[in-house]
């Protein structure tokens, strides 16, 4: 009962004049939504049920697989409304610390919207896979360029208007007009702009050249402690800021400092003019990275090496912090630490601000 | 006409008129209808044919996955703050109560602990992002691989690494808006590659982050181009990409009944439509059980920025790996002229991605200017059938893998306990070694399909048969696909469609029947049965009539 029409092969000869209304309404549904298609330059090669027999055990078997995934959406959907409006608490406690069903608020939902969705989409495909015709059709791509005479009708139209529009005659409009709509182009451009650019290094605290370490500023922890010579064994590290306002939160302001291990002290070979930088076994580095400003944190206090967890560049605190592999080009600027003696107790301060920029390498970066 | 209707109804049709609908429908179309007349139009689109090919089911995942984008990033405004104003944090997490954070932070902890359900649509806008571009992507080989960017339809393959681009910075922007740790030490990369622009560097950092980083602007400006600026752009974008795509039709695989003119398939409705539509849910299913059952991006575990702080094995999303992998391969070369820098970061991460975009965009012409074609093409090439495109793009992907590999080569190394300097070195020397490799391999594997496909056609299908012939010589024998010559050379030309490669796809030229992914999807027996049975008394009542007649 399939229909093979030979439309398919050969759609040109066999176009219908067209009918009228009257011969299509007296046809039937099939034949009028052919009729359609054809109009519309598809061909339907090959159209069967997928069930010829109607009512057979396999189709009700096929229509009730889909009709209980339905229902199984249908299920979840509202399993999902109960959980969510308040079957599990979804309220976040501490381990020991008040009910842990919220642990299952997510997930449950997770699971009945997924589920939900999952059989509304697989049964509606089915739906189209089992029962609905089974059908191959063709269609006209019509994607040749406009025939010739419309095309030179339309260039004749465009040339007319161009013509009207004297452009060409009048090339002072032609001009005047670019020059207006090029400059008023440029305006949001420039408003955009202008309203966000800043002026590079102008301003408090804007110089990329220059941190808020100075000379004799405290040393301090994230919490504002000042820093003393006693707090770190050999070998260890710690994150320290410049104790000024503003000084824990800025984004040039974290500084390493390292208490080296003794028989390290020795080897240490400064880079030139930063001979005074250490004290006593203390040296202090820019934490910024110099390649792509991440946090210079993981320290390797055996060989002495910093590592920067983001490009894996990695520097020799021996060497002065000067890279040794990965993209890094430039050592950690080094900080010239001295102490301070307050209430009888040593506590650290910066000698001045790190000899170089931090940070990132720039274009005005020597 | 003379073909049977499918459904005969005893009842003579009644006539349709227009003018007197009966049914509500009827009445709603008629309405809509006198005052848009859309009936030739609207017929049109319904009749539009489809092809049925699983690999043009990604581009649909990418569009569908732009949809539940919009559905739940619309939730997750009603709740986010994009401001970087410090606050204390006072919700229910109480591992961080009364720790500062900004309040986009805390708004984000606040989505996550605080509004219900909105853990899970956070983690499905997240998961749907990956999923968008990696659909894109996809699609992407899937579009270069058959060749389907060729004439006419290079403007939508421009289109789509338009989308792709936009995807990926509409992705970053995304995940840097939590303001969390790991997402504020991607925004301070940016920042420093933004500097290592010359000349102009300093000043865009400055322009873009309102002042030396972090400021407290970012956060705001990332907002309002994450949700409305290149949302915007990217579905302007996608309307423009469907309607080349409604105007240009598919394109289809060749085989039997398949030409230039035409595309053969399914209607849009109500096959199509109903398929298409059913994929959506599927599709929003993954979406949705991923995010309730995977946990994506814990920002309550990062903790909120400090410049001060990172984690080890910080890792972008994965459409951002590949330039982490460029940034960590790539050597340390700063160029230093006249008391001015070029930072190393430039190279990996401007210059790269520059190059790597135009050349995708420009290949399409690329290809027409060297192959000298210059013709429309609306079937589809099987990528062995054009090994040099096939190569080039294994090149590409390779090269792609090895830096999205060196992305995560800091895991690698502490998964498999391997050096990570020699991480670092396999991938600077897998970078420029692996691809020319790749090429070779995919070149040749192209050239052995294709023979093998000749081979067929000439000399038959393997059927596992040993025959011993009376010489005591061992043949197999082979099952000709068509007539042959007296050499027993079969006469069949390669047709670039798949050739039957076993037995049991004998008959199924092209392909075309049999339908399926990973193994052929069968007609249910008893519905074979019914059939033949059908068939059978068809033809006897055919026998029957033309006995009659004769």
């Amino acid at each position: 009962m399939s229909i093979d029409t030979s439309k398919g092969s050969t759609p040109e000869t066999t176009e219908d004049p067209a009918l009228t209304a009257d011969e299509l309404a007296e046809m039937s549904v099939e034949e009028a939504m052919l009729a359609g298609a054809e109009a519309d330059g598809v061909y339907i090669v090959h159209r069967r049920e997928r069930f010829p027999i109607a009512g057979t055990k396999a189709e009700r078997r096929a229509e009730r697989t889909i009709a209980a995934l339905f229902v199984l959406a249908f299920l979840s959907a509202v399993a999902f409304i109960v959980v969510f409006c308040g079957a599990v608490p979804f309220e976040w406690h501490l381990p020991g610390q008040g009910s842990q069903e919220f642990r299952y608020f997510t997930p449950l939902l997770g699971f009945t919207l997924g589920l939900s969705l999952a059989c509304i989409g697989i049964g509606v495909v089915l739906w189209a896979k089992w029962l609905m015709p089974e059908e191959e059709a063709v269609q006209d791509r019509h994607d040749d360029p406009s025939p010739e005479t419309e095309q030179i009708m339309t260039t004749a139209t465009l040339i007319s208007g161009y013509n009207d529009l004297g452009v060409a005659r009048r090339s002072i409009l032609k001009s005047t007009i670019g020059l207006a709509s090029g400059a008023l182009a440029a305006v949001p451009l420039v408003a955009l702009v202008g309203a966000m650019i800043k002026k590079p290094n102008k301003g408090p605290g804007q110089s990329l050249f220059h941190t808020l370490w100075t000379s004799g500023v405290a040393v301090v922890y994230s919490d504002g402690r000042r820093v003393s010579p006693d707090d770190l064994l050999p070998g260890g590290i710690e994150t320290v800021f410049p104790g000024v306002p503003g000084g824990v939160k800025a984004g040039d302001s974290p500084t390493l400092l390292i208490r080296l291990r003794p028989e390290q002290a020795s080897k240490v070979q400064t880079r030139p003019g930063q001979a005074g930088f250490a004290w006593g076994d203390y040296v202090a580095f820019s934490k910024i990275c110099t390649h792509a400003g991440c946090p210079a944190s993981l320290y390797e206090q055996q060989t002495g090496r910093l590592l920067c967890p983001c490009h894996q560049s990695q520097f020799d605190v021996l060497r002065d912090a000067k890279p040794i592999f990965g993209p890094a080009t430039r050592s950690l600027p080094k900080l010239p630490l001295g102490v301070e003696i307050v209430d009888g107790k040593q506590y650290f301060v910066a000698k001045g601000d790190f000899p170089e920029a931090i940070g990132p390498a720039f274009w005005e970066r020597p | 006409m003379t073909s049977t209707s499918i459904n005969e109804s005893p009842t003579v049709p009644s006539p349709r008129r227009f003018e007197k609908p009966r049914t509500p429908q009827g009445k709603a179309a008629k309405a809509l209808e006198e005052r848009l007349g859309l009936a030739a139009g609207a017929r049109k689109q319904l009749n539009k044919v489809f092809p049925d090919h699983w690999s043009f089911m990604m581009g649909e995942i990418a569009l569908y996955s732009f949809i539940i984008l919009i559905l739940t990033g619309t939730f997750l405004t009603f709740f986010f703050d994009a401001s970087m104003t410090e606050v204390r944090y006072d919700g229910s997490y109480i591992p961080l109560q009364g720790v500062e954070m900004s309040r986009a932070y805390a708004s984000t902890l606040h989505i996550s602990f605080d509004v219900r359900g909105g853990l899970i649509l956070r983690q499905i806008h997240h998961w749907a992002a990956l999923l968008f571009v990696a659909a894109m992507t996809i699609h992407m080989f899937r579009i270069f691989f058959t060749g389907a960017f060729r004439k006419p339809r290079e403007l939508n393959w421009l289109i789509g690494i338009g989308l792709i681009t936009l995807g990926i910075l509409e992705g970053f922007a995304g995940y840097s808006l939590p303001d969390d740790l790991l997402s504020g030490t991607g925004l301070r990369i940016a920042e420093a590659i933004m500097q290592s622009i010359p000349v102009i560097g300093t000043w865009v950092a400055f322009l873009a982050f309102g002042g030396k980083f972090p400021g407290n602007e970012i956060i705001g400006r990332l907002y309002i181009v994450h949700v409305l600026l290149v949302p915007g752009i990217l579905a302007g974008l996608i309307g423009a990409h469907m309607a080349l795509l409604i105007k240009q039709k598919h394109t289809e695989f060749p085989g039997p009944g398949k030409t230039e003119h035409t595309v053969s398939g399914e209607r849009m409705y109500p096959t199509y439509g109903a398929k298409a539509g059913g994929f959506f849910f599927i599709v929003f299913a993954v979406c949705a059980a991923l995010g309730g059952l995977a946990q994506i991006n814990p920002v309550w575990l990062y903790g909120p920025y400090n410049p001060a702080q990172v984690s080890a094995g910080s890792q972008p999303d994965f459409y951002i790996g590949f330039l982490d992998g460029s940034t960590r391969l790539f050597p340390s070369w700063e160029i230093r002229l006249w008391d001015h820098t070029v930072p190393a970061v430039f190279w990996p991460t401007v210059v790269l991605p520059g190059i790597l975009f135009t050349l995708a965009g420009a290949y399409p012409f690329l290809e027409a200017k060297l192959t000298k074609d210059r013709a429309k093409h609306n079937l589809l090439q099987r990528p062995r059938d054009v090994p040099v495109r096939t190569g080039l793009g294994a090149m590409a992907i390779s090269f792609y893998t090895v830096l999205l590999l060196s992305g995560g080569n800091d895991l690698i190394a502490k998964s498999f306990d391997i050096s990570l300097n020699a991480m670092t070195w396999a991938g600077r020397i897998g970078v420029l070694v692996v691809p020319p490799l790749a090429y070779l391999m995919a070149y040749m594997v192209c050239l052995g399909l294709q023979r093998h496909d000749r081979e067929v056609l000439e000399h038959g299908i393997e059927t596992g048969i040993i025959k011993r012939l009376p010489n005591g010589e061992f043949i197999e024998i082979h099952q000709p696909l068509g007539p042959v010559d007296d050499h027993g050379h079969g006469q069949l030309q390669y047709a670039a469609t798949p050739v039957p490669k076993k037995m049991n796809k004998l008959g199924n030229p092209g392909g075309a029947r049999v339908r399926g992914f990973l193994w052929p999807v069968r007609e249910r027996a008893e519905i074979e049965a019914e059939l033949a049975a059908l068939e059978q008394a068809e033809a006897e009542q055919h026998a029957k009539h033309s006995e009659l007649t004769d």
